[in-house]
């Protein structure tokens, strides 16, 4: 919305028609905001100028038309059927309006208008404000997207007020001459109606093939301008990063491993299902680790369940294994490989790495990682760990936790 | 001296896959898409095609069915970024003998190679996962042909251990088998794999399309 942000830029203030709380077209109300004063005295100074010789309306009139509609992002959308009370304020003032404006005519005329002619002027008027109310600004831009029931809706009322307009005319004509010649009048009108619309046709189809074009090119810009953003943020920022780091090799399959991960995931992941899977929340950790220390981690899952406090618990102590095996198990170019098969009675995990590996009885009583964070965490939540290494052929550590019965955890 | 043909719609894939490999096989023919590929396995007759998945033309699997049956002795092992179970499970059971990553390195490709045109299977751990996935052991279903329908329990066991990222040597020491043996039960998976009419692969395979 550039109406908006015009509004947050320093500059001129602009002046709008206001779209809410207006009785007419918004203009006192626009004219308020930007004098900030109460619409009440705009509307006072329109009256007085009115029936100080007709220039009020005509003022009223230019603003209309002049100045461009304000529709604030979260105005409450227009309910298409019922009158509430603000509506029938607006038809109120519409009758005032015209009203009045036969009532000045009346005066100007030097009494000899006669009520003919105010009748197809007030027709005329009342046809040429319905139309003029379609054309809105705020109407026009939603003209291409409304379609059916409310497409046919406006298409009704435009109908209704050209034809109020064509029967204003065509009352006026028959007024001035007897009523015999009337309905050649309106036949007149009408043919010459018809002539003007064959004339333009061409124009509006254009117009209208013009606006479906310039709609559907802003939706593709829109876009191809997302697509960039996503691969300026993403891929174009890694290969900088790339570039300052090519003597580091490490650093390098970090960012190369993080930029795959991310643009998999935002090419083919769904949108929604991310959360409170097991497989997901594995997946993630292990790219987090991956990140973390410059490792490779292969994931491989067979079956997938719900997050519950148990499998959680596990996967924080799957995690400190994989910290272990990045640090002291992984060196260049090896792979740390998890695998995770969830089956009805237990999740099975095991984080294997091709490292030195160690003695697992001679880990020091004060190594917290395999004994608290793994094996201890494990134990106190109804789960137990198991760590296999033999020195020169790397280490696996498994984590099995046994899955709740059905029905209790849902 | 084995021989390969290479079959990559990145010619900066196939010169990196070219500098790995080395003097270790000799690589006859190369080719970018379906129709050059064709063309080039039946001029060369390699011992192996490293076939990558995703090909203009119909993709690895096109190649596939048109070669699979009509040139038996050529062996296939495919080859891909992706991770989509539905591709990897499509070209073995189009008769791809293996499937593995991009990221292998040079040795270990060589190894695959090797073993492919031996004649048995090479299951990276990610195709072992699929496997095991798409098998899995729900009793309550009928099925057609017993004896390919299911996985016995040591098949299941190799399986595993392949996934946990074991290689053959490591899956024949764990279980007290020769290294012969579990090449024997990867073949037999293969074979299932291939073969087995089982709906809930199809199935399987269907709602991982979806995805």
């Amino acid at each position: 919305m550039s109406a908006q942000s015009d509004l947050e830029q320093p500059g001129p203030r602009r002046v709008y028609r206001s779209a809410e709380g207006r009785l007419l077209g918004g203009v006192a109300r626009g004219l308020a905001e930007h004098l900030r004063t109460e619409v009440v005295w705009i509307r006072l100074a329109f009256v007085l100028l009115t029936l100080a010789g007709g220039i009020g309306i005509v003022l009223y009139g230019a603003f209309w038309i002049v100045l461009p509609q304000r529709v604030a992002a979260d105005a409450p959308p227009r309910t298409s059927r019922g009158f509430n009370e603000h509506q029938v304020t607006q038809v109120v003032a519409f009758a005032a309006l015209v009203l009045g404006a036969i009532l000045v005519l009346q005066r100007l005329e030097i009494g000899r208008i006669g009520y003919p002619l105010a009748i197809s002027l007030a027709l005329a008027a009342a046809g040429a404000a319905m139309l003029w109310r379609q054309l809105d600004d705020a109407q026009r831009t939603r003209w291409l997207q409304v379609t059916g029931e409310r497409r046919a809706g406006i298409i009704v009322r435009m109908a209704l007020g050209a034809a109020l307009v064509l029967g204003g005319s065509a009352f006026f004509l028959a007024s001035r001459s007897n009523f015999a010649d009337a309905g050649e009048s309106i036949l007149a009108i009408l043919v010459v109606t018809a002539g003007l619309a064959v004339i333009s046709s061409p124009f509006w189809l254009r117009l209208v093939a013009e606006l479906t074009a310039e709609r559907r090119e802003r939706i593709r810009s829109q876009e191809r301008a997302e697509f960039a953003a996503q691969v300026h943020d993403s891929v174009l920022q890694t290969l900088a990063m790339i570039q300052r780091h090519v003597d580091d090799p490490r650093e390098v399959g970090r960012l190369v491993r993080a930029q795959e991960r991310a643009l998999r995931g935002w090419l083919y992941r769904p949108p929604a299902t991310a959360g409170a899977s097991f497989k997901t929340a594995l997946e993630e950790l292990a790219g987090e680790v991956e990140d973390e220390h410059s490792v490779e981690i292969d994931v491989v899952v067979v079956g997938d369940c719900p997050l519950t406090e148990a499998t959680a618990a596990q996967l924080r102590a799957a995690r400190e294994a994989m910290v272990n095996a990045a640090k002291y198990g992984a060196p260049a170019g090896s792979t740390i490989s998890v695998y995770a098969e969830i089956d009805d009675g237990a999740v099975n995990l095991f984080i294997r790495d091709r490292g030195p590996g160690f003695d697992p009885d001679s880990v020091p009583a004060d190594r917290l990682g395999i004994r608290e964070s793994i094996i201890g965490r494990m134990r106190r939540n109804g789960g137990h760990a198991q760590v296999r290494s033999t020195p020169g052929q790397g280490s696996e550590v498994f984590l099995e936790m046994p899955r709740e019965p059905a029905g209790k955890g849902t | 001296m084995l021989r390969v043909v290479l079959v990559d719609d990145h010619r900066m894939f196939r010169t990196g896959v070219r500098a790995e490999l080395g003097d270790a096989v000799d690589i006859v023919g190369e080719a970018e898409d379906v129709e050059t590929a064709v063309a080039a396995i039946t001029a060369t007759r390699p011992d192996v095609v490293l076939l990558d998945v995703h090909l203009p033309g119909g993709g690895g699997r096109a190649v596939l069915d048109l070669l699979a049956t009509r040139l038996p002795e050529v062996k296939f092992l495919a080859l891909s970024v992706s991770d989509a179970a539905e591709d990897v499970i499509g070209v073995i059971r189009a008769g791809a003998r293996g499937y593995v990553t991009k990221t292998i390195t040079g040795p270990e490709l060589i190894g695959a190679l090797t073993r492919v045109a031996d004649g048995d299977a090479v299951f990276s751990p990610r195709l072992a996962g699929f496997v095991l996935d798409a098998f899995a052991n729900s009793p309550d279903t009928p099925s057609v042909d017993e004896d390919l329908d299911r996985l016995t329990q040591r098949e299941r066991e190799v399986l595993r251990l392949i996934a946990r990222g074991y290689t053959y040597r490591e899956v024949a020491a764990e279980l007290f088998i020769s290294v012969k043996t579990v090449e024997t039960h990867v073949s037999a998976v293969l074979r299932k794999l291939q073969l087995s009419n089982r709906h809930e692969l199809s199935r399987w395979a269907a709602a991982r399309r979806l995805v």
